[in-house]
Order: C-alpha cells, then sequence, then structure tokens
C-alpha cells in the first residue's frame, strides 16, 4: 500500500518536474534574449550586421560602436548629467514629501486620514486627461523646456504614497504615543521614531520613483525640444525614430567616424550605456522590488 | 462596527479645533494636498476643452465653443469605433495572458527543487520589467524588421522569403501582445508567489495523504488558493480596462500609419492629436470620453464586488 502511493507519487512529481523546468527554462531565455541580442549586436562589425542581420553569436567582431560613443558624443554626457539629475532630485523629493504624508495618514488622531486617503485615491480614478495637463505645464505654468517639466509630474503618486503607508502601518504604534507622552512633537516622532524605522519602506519606494525618473522618456517627449535637456531615455528614442538624427550629429561632427557611422550597432550600444547602471544595479536592488510589490498589494 | 464609524467620520465636516490641534500635521501634508489640487484637480475643469474647438492663440477661456460636435465626428466617423475596439480587446488580451502566464510561473517556481534554478530563473524573469519601454521598442524592431531583424535574417538562412511585419497590420497584435506579457511577467508572478508561499503546508500533507498526484495538488490545492487573488486582479484590471499601454504601442508602432487598424488605442490617438495633427479639441473628447467611462467602469465594479464580499472592495 505504502509503497504503490510511493510510486504514484513520484511518478507525478517526475511528470511535474520535467513539465516544470522544460517551461521555466523556455520562459527564462525567453526574457533573456533580447537583452544578449543587444549586447552581441553592440559588439558587432556594422556590415556584417546590414548585410547578413542581427544574430545571436557575433559572427565578426568590432568595437566601433562604443568608440564612437565615448570617442565625442557629447550629447550622451549632457544626457547623463540631466537623468542623474532629475533622478536625485526627484527621488528625493518625491521620498521627502511621500513619507510626510504616509507619516501622516497612519497617524490615528489625524481624523481627516480618510477624507485625505480618498483626496489622493480619487486622482487615480477620475483624470482630466493628458492634454488638459499638457496645457497647464506649457500654458500656464511655463515649464516647456524646463527641467522641472520632467521632475514635477512623477514626484507624487497615490500608489507610492499608500506602499509607504502600508509600512509605516507595520510599525508598531505605541511607539508613536510613547514617543508623544515623552514629550516629542508632530516633526520629533516622525524624524527620529518613523523615519529611522522604515529605512526599507523607504529604500523600496525610493526604488521604485528612481527606476520611474530614469526610464522616463514619455514627459521629455511633451516637454522638452531642446537637446542640452534630452534625458537619455528620450535621447534613445529619438535616435531610434529619427533617421535623420544620425545624419545631423555626422554632419556637426559629433560622431568622430562620420564614414561608417555605424547606425545599427550604435543604437544597441547606446541601449546598452542607457540601460547600464539599472542593470549593473539589479542584482542589489530586486529584492527591495520583490518586497515592495507583496506589501503593496496588501490592500489598506 | 469598525466599519461604521469610519463612515460616520468621513460624513462629518472637519471641526476647525480639530484642525487647529493637527496644524503641524496639516502643515506636512500641506504640500501633497496642493500637489494633487494643481497637477490632478485643476486639469479636470480640462474636459471643457473637449467641447471647443481649441487654438493656443485664444487659450482655454477664449476658443469658441461648439457644443457635441467632436464628439459627433469621433463617432460618425468610425474613429471612435475602432480606437474603443482595440482598447478592449488588447487590454482583455494583456490581462487574461498576463495573469495565466504570471500564475503558470508561479506554480512551477515556487514547487521546483533546484532553488538555484528557480533563484536565477526568478531574477532573469523579473528583468525586463526594470527597462524602460524604448528598450522594448528597440527590442521589437531588431527582432522584426525587414532589412536585419533576427527573424527576417533567420528565414532567409532557410532560404526562404522575408517577411515585412512593417507592411502588415495584422501581425502586430500579438507581438504587442507578447511583449507587454513579457514585461509584467516578472512583477506579476511576485504576486502569486506570495499567495502560494503563504498556502499552509499541512494542506498539501493531507493531499499526498489522500494519494494526490503533483498534479492534482497543483489543481485542487494551489489553483483554488490563488483563485481569489486572480479574480481579484481581473475585477479591478477590468475597470480600467479603457485605459491604454500608451508607451508600449507608442515605442513598438510609433506613427506608422500603415499599422493603425490593428494597433490604434484611444491613448495613441489622443497623443498624436496633441503632439502631431494639433486637434486639440478632437483628442480632448476622446480623452474625456475615456475618464468618464473609465471612472464609471471602475466605480461599478468596485460596487459589484463590495456587494459579494465587502473585504475585497477597493474603498
Amino acid at each position: 500500500m505504502k509503497s504503490r502511493n510511493h510510486v504514484r507519487d513520484d511518478k507525478g512529481s517526475r511528470s511535474f518536474a520535467i513539465i516544470g523546468y522544460t517551461v521555466m527554462t523556455i520562459v527564462t531565455i525567453i526574457s533573456f534574449v533580447p537583452f544578449w541580442l543587444m549586447l552581441t549586436a553592440s559588439i558587432s562589425d556594422e556590415m556584417d550586421v546590414l548585410t547578413k542581420g542581427f544574430s545571436l553569436i557575433p559572427r565578426k567582431l568590432s568595437f566601433a560602436a562604443y568608440k564612437s560613443i565615448f570617442g565625442g558624443f557629447q550629447q550622451l554626457l549632457r544626457s547623463y548629467g540631466v537623468t542623474i539629475f532629475v533622478t536625485a532630485v526627484g527621488t528625493v523629493i518625491s521620498l521627502l514629501l511621500t513619507s510626510m504624508t504616509g507619516y501622516v495618514l497612519m497617524r490615528q488622531d489625524f481624523k481627516a486620514r480618510n477624507k485625505v486617503s480618498f483626496f489622493i485615491y480619487f486622482t487615480s480614478l477620475f483624470s482630466g486627461g493628458v492634454i488638459p495637463i499638457y496645457i497647464l505645464y506649457v500654458k500656464y505654468l511655463q515649464l516647456k523646456n524646463s527641467i522641472w517639466a520632467l521632475i514635477l509630474p512623477c514626484i507624487l503618486s497615490p500608489w507610492n504614497i499608500f506602499l509607504m503607508r502600508n509600512y509605516m502601518k507595520s510599525i508598531p504604534y505605541s511607539l508613536v504615543d510613547a514617543a508623544t507622552i515623552d514629550g516629542a512633537n508632530d516633526w520629533q516622532t516622525y524624524i527620529r521614531v518613523i523615519m529611522p524605522l522604515c529605512k526599507a519602506g523607504l529604500a523600496t519606494v525610493g526604488l521604485f520613483v528612481a527606476l520611474t525618473f530614469w526610464n522616463d522618456w514619455y514627459h521629455a517627449s511633451l516637454y522638452v525640444t531642446k537637446e542640452s535637456l534630452y534625458p537619455l531615455q528620450y535621447l534613445l528614442h529619438r535616435m531610434l525614430s529619427n533617421a535623420e538624427y544620425m545624419r545631423q550629429a555626422a554632419a556637426s561632427g559629433a560622431l568622430v567616424e562620420e564614414m561608417a557611422a555605424p547606425s545599427e550597432t550604435l543604437k544597441m550600444a547606446t541601449a546598452i550605456v542607457v540601460t547600464g547602471p539599472i542593470l549593473l544595479l539589479y542584482p542589489f536592488i530586486q529584492k527591495y522590488f520583490v518586497k515592495g510589490i507583496m506589501v503593496g498589494s496588501i490592500k489598506g | 462596527m469598525k466599519k461604521g464609524t469610519e463612515t460616520a467620520v468621513m460624513l462629518k465636516p472637519i471641526s476647525k479645533s480639530h484642525f487647529l490641534k493637527n496644524r503641524t500635521l496639516w502643515l506636512m501634508i500641506a504640500p501633497t494636498l496642493v500637489y494633487f489640487l494643481i497637477f490632478c484637480y485643476l486639469p479636470m475643469a480640462g474636459i471643457w476643452l473637449a467641447f471647443t474647438k481649441f487654438n493656443f492663440r485664444q487659450g482655454f477661456f477664449r476658443s469658441p465653443f461648439v457644443g457635441l460636435k467632436n464628439f459627433e465626428f469621433l463617432f460618425k466617423s468610425g474613429i471612435m469605433a475602432i480606437l474603443l475596439k482595440n482598447t478592449v480587446l488588447y487590454n482583455l488580451a494583456f490581462l487574461i495572458g498576463g495573469n495565466v502566464a504570471q500564475m503558470v510561473c508561479a506554480v512551477f517556481l515556487s514547487d521546483l527543487k533546484n532553488k538555484r534554478f528557480v533563484k536565477v530563473s526568478q531574477n532573469v524573469i523579473f528583468l525586463p520589467y526594470f527597462i524602460s519601454w524604448v528598450l522594448v521598442g528597440l527590442f521589437s524592431y531588431a527582432l522584426f524588421n525587414v532589412d536585419n531583424g533576427v527573424i527576417n535574417s533567420m528565414l532567409r538562412a532557410l532560404g526562404l522569403n522575408s517577411y515585412n511585419f512593417y507592411l502588415k497590420p495584422g501581425s502586430w497584435p500579438p507581438i504587442i501582445v507578447f511583449f507587454q506579457i513579457w514585461k509584467g511577467l516578472g512583477y506579476g508572478s511576485v504576486i502569486y508567489l506570495s499567495v502560494i508561499t503563504g498556502i499552509e503546508q499541512d494542506i498539501y500533507e493531507s493531499a499526498r495523504i489522500d494519494g494526490a498526484t503533483k498534479w492534482q495538488q497543483v489543481r485542487y490545492v494551489t489553483l483554488p488558493m490563488i483563485k481569489p487573488t486572480f479574480i481579484l486582479l481581473v475585477m479591478f484590471n477590468l475597470g480600467s480596462i479603457l485605459k491604454g499601454q500608451f508607451q508600449l504601442f507608442y515605442q513598438i508602432i510609433g506613427n506608422n500609419g500603415i499599422l493603425f487598424n490593428a494597433t490604434d488605442i484611444i491613448d495613441t490617438y489622443v497623443y498624436r492629436s496633441l503632439m502631431v495633427n494639433f486637434d486639440i479639441g478632437m483628442g480632448s473628447a476622446a480623452g474625456v470620453f475615456q475618464s468618464v467611462f473609465g471612472c464609471i467602469l471602475v466605480l461599478s465594479v468596485n460596487a459589484i464586488v463590495k456587494r459579494v464580499n465587502k473585504d475585497l472592495a477597493l474603498f
């Protein structure tokens, strides 16, 4: 009896394992192939790519694309500066406002917290739409070609606020009461008690926000026409959507090797350089995102 | 009991004494309130634009009023029908395809014995979530373009004719759905994984004692346990079925008019009317339709969920 059971169980597990490993291996490869392709294409020879197409194994190695990026591509450096500035400043402001809001909303003696929560939440249900916001930014706030047009739109989101509040709610509330009894005012409780205890929450929300800023090309496409304000992703977008762009860059001497401006491989190399920091940081930051998704999916 | 008192608090206006007592807290939250007021509530007045023939010279207040003409044009010309059809069908495909793929991954990842494999696999699957949509557009181009795309160079290597995807609208819906699922797979499977790891091991133990095979355990224990999460996610995403994935569509398709019949959604139409065609009134009308009906949808879905199970409702 026992052995029969064992055999049946074993049989089921074996087919489960075979199918499981097969499916997950395929899924993993599919998830990774585009990244691999990007890497191999960026170190391929341009003529080879043009005549025979992209391939998963580089047929002829060439670092010409990287050479022309680092050789004189001022715009890329400039865009790096824009993206780093927007990401840094935006994330700091966002964390400050998000954590203050989360703190107020977790305070049980703040009686208006449900009303305020709904005031914030409603903005994710209903919106005036892209066009009125565009007109507000461009015509009434005069933010066309201003760096603030890249920072302001992504600073606060209802999702991040509630994520932060959920993190703070997991701190024992008795600590807030104790601080109040010891004579701490609201600011002191926020800075000395809450902030040190929700470092993981700050890291998680901060990384979500930073990722949003780093990957944003959309707001630049709406509000920025000056090349000196192009963030990295928008630079890449322009490069891909605009063959003209390459010719201009070559004509203005931005590219060192105008003769064979390696356009296809250059696209890939630029993509690598633009995404590089995320790929390098990924192993270290990934766990915060996993934690954040779990905390965020708990309704609160 | 608790829910009742909360609603009572909701209904009472905020008293002056309460405001004074909590003035520090109000001060701390003031920037956030001002932010949402300016950047979210103020633009809601922009719904007015949908009823005007807007031009930048005359601005918001003095552009000529045209009543329902914009809406009339959108519906009579058939544009709105295509936009609505595409937006809704794509979202349904994303929703069902995405959730099923995420569940399959979560079920396997939670139960495969080689922890190292699981870890590597999970990390790699999560990777696409971290890249920008611009990169997704580049990947799609590298795979499908006719001159040197991977697929076409493979076709040629096999001695077959190349296939110009960018001239065939019909080939794009599967590609778009694929990239959406591809990018969200890691994120979504984390949600399902956290539910599966929360299932008590005792239940599996007793299933095993009753002689259930691995497949039967998945079918009769795991799937029923993640079903509520699945239903919840589908329900709430049904509410936002009119909201399009603008970045996905715009990065993959761009302004390629040949493909619009199969790939134009409300959001891309609104964006083009703002940035390409400068037809603000028409774009606003499509946007307003999307906002109003989207909001009604969310509210109705929430009301239904509330009636079925109060704890699951969003608000």
